[in-house]
């Protein structure tokens, strides 16, 4: 007993002694819920710069409602179209050459060029850019004299709790947090204790193997909670985010998750005692579930056989969960799936892990 | 063998790596309360030795018993008698001497008293507070030592202990152990470079090369068994080859430095020797530029042995 609070107490020392770590570990997930929550709260007035290439100086066309937005315009530098509902575009018309059109696409000043010749218009951009098919079909509205230029619009504004995306987002980053505070926290900190032969030298006492790990997952599991706790009264604060359904629900789904990254990280530091290999193993697990798991946006875009593999994987399987806890309200029978699902992969990894795990 | 006595017995004992045979058939015994020292160059495989007999290394061939214990089946037991220190071994940085020394405590069950008489006894009281970053490179030694012997270990095994201290840091750590000998009939294995502290501190001297035994016994031992000569120093004007020595038989090392002027070599009988030596030189015109003539040392020998400097 006695060494197992030793050891917990050392791993928080070497926790809190690391500026660098606290920034990464507390205030990262905070800045960038922040961040993000105010990027994609609002959708505030866009900027958009379209290249117009015209065989005449007063750009005036055979279109009505075109002649009139430049006749609008000040200087014939631009138009602002949309409503505030749905946010404003305001378009700055850049006149330039065919030849300086194409420049400024291929530099990304531009998404789109529009050409005036004989009194027609002419839009050229890539389709599958999404922004310049947005902007082609908001100017085209706009042409064709369409309700969504005006304020009459039909649709209401979703921005109840739950549905905003930073309730989305906050379950995500919560789970992320955890993954990264295992991944570098255990993994890497293992692999860097045996690189500098501290392992071996603690492994050569009496020192218990199993209490030594045990020690590594309850002072990341402590040191996750207050993260999490950090992470949520910040956003219930600032973004009035809340926790809809069950607690307890939320906290076995959480701690469930623990164990399915301890027992990664343990499997993922066991054989190795080069730093930078350990650097590029725990990328590995990393990386793929940051982008797949849909922790920043959804996974369901990809394809059907895609989504059923990410489903599975333990950073989608406690995001998802989570955040049905979170918004949908869900209680603990909800969660008993993914609970078992998290934990029998934590204990499976690890076990594998000790089986070939490297003391010396 | 007398297994009453033997604290520590090595039986054939090898290890090969790919391309290297690191300890290759090495027998030991050690009896309770010996001290012993391990000399050879680097890569002699002083460093696999002794892991073996620590239980982190695993023997391809041969047996090790530890009080007639072996890490296969006392392993328990075997890690509260034995205390050791590795070659090197970087703590926890931002972890202080008096954290450190706790955590390790805890796994012996011991308590701050011991932590206290340890920190007197390492001289590190004054940075018991001190980040082990920002120690010394001697004062981490000193922790690693008292990290050794916390659990007042029977046998205590360090790997080159002293390498890198100052000699005052270095007088320290041996009265340490001087002290560990007399008041609590320690066994102990020390590797080093240092031909004094094997000396000093240890009644046998096992000298290693190439994972073999090449001699054994106390200094004096060394001394008149193998030590029979005297070694002459000379350097020429001229780049000096070996077919300048008069009767060849008579002289049983040459070692020539890469510089080709300066020779070190040994004969047997300084007398008889000398003068047909300097008559030669002179019928041949070859010009010293100096000439040194002494009894032979341990390091002499040393180098006779392994052709390699104890301190490479
Ligand atoms: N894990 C290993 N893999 C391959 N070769 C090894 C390994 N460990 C040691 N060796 C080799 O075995 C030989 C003996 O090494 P060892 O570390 O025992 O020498 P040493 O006597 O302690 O040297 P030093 O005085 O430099 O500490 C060396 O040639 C070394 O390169
Ligand atoms: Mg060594």
């Amino acid at each position: 007993m006695k060494q197992f609070l030793q050891l917990i107490s050392i791993n928080f020392k070497e926790f809190y002694r690391e500026p660098g770590i606290i920034f990464w570990a507390v205030l990262f997930p905070i800045l960038m819920a922040w961040g993000l929550g105010i990027a994609f709260k609002q959708k505030g007035d866009l900027v958009q710069k379209i290249a117009l290439v015209s065989d005449n100086e007063t750009w005036i066309t055979k279109n009505e409602n075109w002649n009139r937005l430049i006749e609008e315009s000040e200087n014939q530098s631009g138009f602002t179209i949309g409503n505030k509902k749905m946010g404003e575009t305001h378009y700055i018309m850049m006149s330039v050459s065919w030849n300086e059109a194409v420049q400024m696409l291929k530099k990304g000043v531009t998404e789109m060029i529009i050409k005036i010749e004989n009194d027609s218009l002419q839009f050229h951009f890539d389709p599958h850019n999404p922004e310049a098919e947005l902007s082609y079909l908001q100017l085209k509205a706009a042409l064709n004299g369409s309700d969504i230029a005006k304020n009459t619009i039909d649709f209401v504004p979703m921005e109840q709790k739950g549905t905003r995306y930073i309730d989305f987002l906050v379950p995500g980053l919560l789970c992320m947090s955890v993954m990264m505070s295992c991944m570098w926290g255990i993994s890497y900190g293992l692999i860097d204790k045996r690189s500098k032969k501290l392992l071996r030298r603690m492994v050569a006492t009496p020192m218990n193997k199993s209490t030594f790990l045990a020690a590594q997952f309850v002072a990341r599991l402590g040191l996750g909670f207050l993260e999490a706790f950090l992470l949520i009264l910040f956003c219930y604060f600032y973004f009035n985010i809340s926790i809809s359904g069950s607690i307890i629900a939320f906290l076995l789904v959480f701690i469930a998750g623990n164990i399915a990254f301890t027992g990664i990280a343990i499997f993922t530091s066991s054989r190795t005692a080069e730093t930078r290999v350990g650097n590029g193993l725990v990328n590995v697990v990393v990386m793929p579930m940051m982008i797949l798991s849909g922790i920043f946006f959804s996974y369901h875009n990809f394809p059907d056989w895609a989504v059923k593999i990410i489903e599975k994987l333990p950073l989608t399987l406690m995001a998802d969960y989570t955040r049905s806890v979170f918004i949908e309200g869900a209680g603990i029978a909800d969660v008993i799936y993914p609970v078992v699902l998290l934990t029998v992969m934590g204990v499976a990894f690890s076990a594998v892990g000790l089986r070939i795990y490297k003391w010396y | 063998m007398d297994s009453k006595t033997a604290m520590i017995e090595v039986r054939e004992v090898r290890k090969y790596f790919k391309h290297v045979k690191a300890v290759d058939g090495i027998d030991l015994t050690i009896k309770k309360g010996e001290f012993i020292a391990l000399l050879g160059p680097n890569g002699a495989g002083k460093t696999t030795l002794v892991e073996m007999i620590e239980g982190i290394q695993k023997p391809d061939h041969g047996e090790i018993f530890i009080d007639n214990k072996t890490w296969k089946k006392n392993e328990k037991e075997l890690h509260q008698l034995v205390g050791l220190s590795l070659q090197e071994t970087r703590f926890f940085e931002k972890i202080s001497v008096l954290e450190t020394l706790r955590l390790f405590a805890s796994f012996y069950n011991l308590d701050d008293q011991r932590i206290d008489e340890v920190l007197k006894l390492i001289n590190l009281e004054e940075k018991k507070d001190a980040w082990v970053v920002n120690l010394s490179g001697g004062q981490r030694q000193r922790l690693a030592l008292g990290i050794a012997i916390l659990n007042k270990p029977e046998v205590l095994l360090l790997d080159e202990p002293t390498t890198g201290l100052d000699p005052t840091a270095r007088r320290e750590v041996w009265d340490i152990l001087k002290k560990l000998k007399k008041e609590l009939n320690t066994t102990l294995i020390l590797t080093t470079h240092y031909m004094e502290e094997a000396s000093y501190l240890c009644e046998r001297i096992i000298i290693m090369d190439s994972g073999k035994i090449l001699a054994q016994g106390t200094l004096k031992e060394l001394l008149s068994k193998h030590i029979k000569g005297e070694v002459i120093m000379f350097s020429t004007q001229e780049k000096f080859d070996e077919k300048h020595l008069p009767s060849r038989e008579k002289v049983h090392n040459v070692m020539i430095e890469p510089n080709q002027t300066e020779v070190e070599i040994l004969v047997e009988d300084l007398v008889s020797y000398l003068p047909e030596f300097l008559n030669k030189f002179q019928s041949e015109g070859i010009n010293l530029t100096s000439l040194e003539c002494r009894k032979m040392t341990l390091d002499d020998l040393f180098i006779n042995m392994t052709g390699k400097h104890l301190n490479a």
